[in-house]
C-alpha cells in the first residue's frame, strides 16, 4: 500500500517539476487562468481515461473509445440541427454511448472474444456509422444553436462546466471504486479472477459493466467535444484512444489489470495535458514536439515498471538446495 | 444498376441525337463531374452554362456517374463518345483509369480537356487547375495584409510537418513575403489537421505573441479550429483568422467576425473556364501545346506549362458580402 502512495506521489512530483521547468521558459503558464485552461483542455482525456481505467482494471481494453466519443458526438450535433433540446441530448448520448460500450462488453463476456480485437473491430464500426450517418459531411458551428455550444463553456465559479463535470466524475469514481462492491469487484475481477469467482463475483458481468460505464463516458465526452470545438466530422478525435491508454498507464494502472487509483490516473491525464498545453507556448521546434511527447511516456513508463518490479522469488528452498546438491556430487 | 444505367444512356443519347438534328450548329460541350449532386459540381455547371450564354453557339451536357467512381466516368464518358459530342472537359475520379476511353475519345476526333481533379497527359489536350501554388502563397499572406494596414505579427497553422501542399504553400508565401514588408510571420506551427490539437495550437500562438493579429490557416480544419479558439479566447476583432477553408464550414465564423475573409477556388469559375477553353479548343481557335495562350473570356487567359498545364487564376475571396450565397453551394 505505501507503495501505491508513494507512486501517486512520484507522479504529483514530477507534474510539478514540469510545471516548474516550464514557468521558466514561459512564466505566464502558470497563472491561475492558464491551469484553468490547461484543467478544461485535459477535462475529455480526463473523463475518457476514468472509463479506461475501469475497463483496464478488469484485465481488458477499449480501444472504441474515442470511435464512440465521435459518433456521439456526431448524434448530439444531428439531435441538436433536428430542435431537440439539450437536456434530451446530453441523456440520449450517455445513453448510446453506454449502448455501443455495452455491445462491446457483451461480445466479450459472452463470446469470450479477447476484448483488444472486439474494441479493435468496433473501432471501425463507429466510425463508419457516422459516414453512413452523414455521407462524410460537416456539421458546423452555424450549423449549432447557441445554448449547444454555450453549456460546456459556461462559466461557474472560475472554472467552466466542462471542467466542473470532470471534477465531478473524478469524485464520482473515487467514491465508486473504493466504497461500492461494484468498484472492488473491478480490482477483483483483474488482480485475480479465480479468487474473484470463488467469492461470488462474474468476472464476465464486471467487464461487461465497465464497458458500458467507459461507453457513457465516451458518449457524454462526444456532446462535450463536439460543442467545444463547434464541429462535428468523421475524424473527430482520430488516434485519442491512444492518448487515453497512456493516460492510464502513465497514472500506474497496471496493463495487467486489478492495480491503480482514481487520483493516478487523474494525474496521469493531467500530465499528458500539461505537455499538450505546454509544447505549443515553449517554443519547441514542432518536429521534435512529437519525439518529447513520445519520451515523456516512456519515461514515466520505466519509472512505473521500476517501482513494481519485484525481485523474484524462489518458493521451495529446501528442494532447490537439494537439487544443487545432488548437481554438485 | 447498369440496366438502367443503359437506359439512361440511351435515353440521353436519343435525346441529344434529336437535340443534335434540330440545332446542327451548336457545339456541344460534355461537362462531366466526379460525380452528380454534389453542390461543388453542381456550380462549376452553373459557370459552364454563363459560357455557354456568353458563346451562343454552344449546348452543354452535364452529366457524370452517381457515385465517384472511374468505372462510373468511364460508362458515362463511353456514351458521350457515341453521341459524338465537340468536347469532353472531366473532373477525373483517377488520373490514370480513364486514359484508354479518353484516348479513344480524341481518336474520334473530339476535343478532350481535364479540370479540377486531373488525367494524365497522354489522356487529355490539357488540364485546367484551380490555382497553382505561387498563387495560393500569396493569396494567403494578402488576405491578412488587406486586413492589416498598420501591418504587425502574423503566425500559420498548418496541418501536418509532413503534408506536401501545405508545405508548398507555406514555402511559396515565404518567397513573395518581401512583397509585404509589414507584414511579420512570426512562427509556423502544425494542428496536423486534427481540431483540437489546431485549437490548442491557435491558443498557444496567441498566448506566446501577444501582440499577434492574424493567423493564417491554410487547411479547412485548422482555420476552422483557429476561429473557434480565437471566439473562445474573446479576441474577435484582434486576432482575425484567414487562409483556405470551405463556405460551408466557414459562414459561422465570418458572420461572428472571427474571420473577416479567406479563400478557396470558385466551382463557377472553374466551370465557366473549362468551357471556354473547351470551346476554343473545338474550334481550333488555339491548340493545347506547351506555351499555347487560350483565352478564357472574362477570367482572362490561361498559358500551358511544359506538362500542358494552366492555372485558372487567384483563390477566389468569401467575406460577408458572398458567403451566404456560397455556404449552401460547397
Amino acid at each position: 500500500m505505501s507503495l501505491l502512495k508513494s507512486r501517486e506521489a512520484i507522479l504529483a512530483l514530477a507534474i510539478l517539476a514540469l510545471l516548474g521547468l516550464i514557468a521558466s521558459r514561459f512564466p505566464s503558464f502558470v497563472s491561475p487562468r492558464s491551469l484553468a485552461r490547461v484543467l478544461t483542455d485535459t477535462s475529455p482525456l480526463i473523463l475518457l481515461a476514468l472509463g479506461q481505467m475501469a475497463v483496464i482494471l478488469t484485465k481488458c481494453i477499449d480501444l472504441s473509445v474515442a470511435a464512440n466519443l465521435a459518433l456521439c458526438g456526431m448524434v448530439a450535433a444531428l439531435l441538436n440541427g433536428a430542435g431537440v433540446p439539450l437536456p434530451l441530448i446530453l441523456l440520449a448520448v450517455i445513453a448510446l454511448g453506454a449502448a455501443l460500450g455495452a455491445f462491446n462488453g457483451v461480445l466479450v463476456w459472452k463470446l469470450g472474444i479477447p476484448s483488444i480485437v472486439v474494441t479493435l473491430g468496433t473501432m471501425t464500426i463507429y466510425r463508419g456509422t457516422i459516414f453512413l450517418l452523414t455521407g462524410g459531411a460537416w456539421v458546423n458551428a452555424h450549423q449549432m444553436s447557441a445554448a449547444f455550444k454555450a453549456f460546456p463553456r459556461t462559466v461557474i465559479a472560475g472554472l467552466p462546466v466542462m471542467a466542473w463535470i470532470a471534477v465531478a466524475v473524478t469524485a464520482g469514481f473515487a467514491l465508486l471504486m473504493t466504497r461500492t462492491p461494484l468498484g472492488r469487484a473491478f480490482y477483483a475481477a483483474g488482480g485475480n479472477p479465480h479468487a474473484a469467482v470463488y467469492t461470488g463475483i462474474s468476472v464476465g458481468r464486471t467487464q461487461f459493466l465497465a464497458f458500458v460505464l467507459a461507453g457513457a463516458l465516451a458518449g457524454l465526452t462526444g456532446y462535450l467535444w463536439v460543442a467545444r470545438y463547434a464541429v462535428a466530422y468523421v475524424d473527430i478525435a482520430g488516434g485519442f484512444e491512444l492518448d487515453v491508454v497512456a493516460a492510464c498507464v502513465i497514472g500506474g494502472i497496471a496493463i495487467a489489470g486489478g492495480a491503480g487509483t482514481v487520483a493516478g490516473c487523474v494525474m496521469g491525464a493531467l500530465f499528458l495535458g500539461i505537455i499538450k498545453n505546454a509544447l505549443p507556448v515553449v517554443g519547441i521546434s514542432p518536429f521534435w514536439q512529437m519525439a518529447i511527447s513520445g519520451s515523456a511516456i516512456l519515461i514515466a513508463i520505466a519509472f512505473n515498471a521500476a517501482s513494481r518490479r519485484e525481485p523474484g522469488r524462489i518458493i521451495l528452498k529446501k528442494a532447490e538446495a537439494r537439487q544443487l546438491q545432488e548437481a554438485g556430487q | 444498376m447498369s440496366i438502367l444505367r443503359k437506359a439512361l444512356a440511351t435515353a440521353a443519347m436519343a435525346s441529344a441525337l434529336m437535340a443534335g438534328a434540330a440545332q446542327a450548329e451548336q457545339l456541344r460541350i460534355a461537362l462531366v463531374a466526379k460525380a452528380l449532386g454534389i453542390g461543388f459540381f453542381e456550380a462549376a455547371n452553373k459557370g459552364a452554362q454563363e459560357a455557354a450564354a456568353e458563346l451562343g453557339d454552344v449546348e452543354i451536357i452535364y452529366t457524370g456517374p452517381t457515385d465517384t467512381t472511374a468505372e462510373g466516368q468511364i460508362e458515362v464518358i463511353n456514351s458521350l463518345i457515341a453521341q459524338r459530342v465537340d468536347a469532353i472537359a472531366v473532373s477525373a475520379n483517377d488520373t490514370d483509369a480513364l486514359v484508354p476511353t479518353l484516348k479513344r475519345a480524341m481518336d474520334r476526333g473530339i476535343t478532350v480537356i481535364s479540370w479540377d481533379s486531373g488525367v494524365a497527359p497522354e489522356g487529355r489536350q490539357m488540364h485546367l487547375n484551380p490555382s497553382s501554388a505561387p498563387l495560393i502563397g500569396n493569396m494567403i499572406i494578402k488576405l491578412a495584409a488587406d486586413e492589416l494596414p498598420e501591418g504587425g505579427d502574423v503566425a500559420v497553422l498548418s496541418a501536418t510537418t509532413t503534408s506536401t501542399n501545405q508545405n508548398t504553400w507555406i514555402a511559396e508565401m515565404d518567397k513573395i513575403k518581401g512583397d509585404y514588408p509589414d507584414i511579420n510571420v512570426v512562427a509556423t506551427v502544425y494542428g496536423d489537421d486534427l481540431a483540437d490539437k489546431s485549437y490548442r495550437e491557435a491558443q498557444g500562438l496567441m498566448q506566446s505573441h501577444p501582440d499577434l493579429k492574424a493567423i493564417i490557416a491554410p487547411t479547412s480544419v485548422g482555420i476552422v479550429a483557429a476561429a473557434q479558439a480565437v471566439t473562445d479566447a474573446g479576441k474577435v476583432g484582434q486576432v482575425n483568422v484567414t487562409g483556405l477553408g470551405l463556405p460551408s464550414e466557414m459562414a459561422g465564423h465570418v458572420k461572428s467576425g472571427a474571420s473577416k475573409s479567406f479563400a478557396i477556388w470558385n466551382p463557377i469559375d472553374l466551370g465557366y473556364s473549362a468551357t471556354m477553353i473547351a470551346y476554343h479548343l473545338a474550334k481550333d481557335h488555339a491548340t493545347a501545346e506547351p506555351g499555347a495562350t487560350i483565352p478564357i473570356g472574362r477570367m482572362g487567359e490561361v498559358v500551358l506549362d511544359d506538362n500542358a498545364e494552366a492555372a485558372m487564376a487567384d483563390p477566389f475571396v468569401y467575406d460577408e458580402t458572398n458567403i451566404d450565397e456560397f455556404s449552401s453551394v460547397f
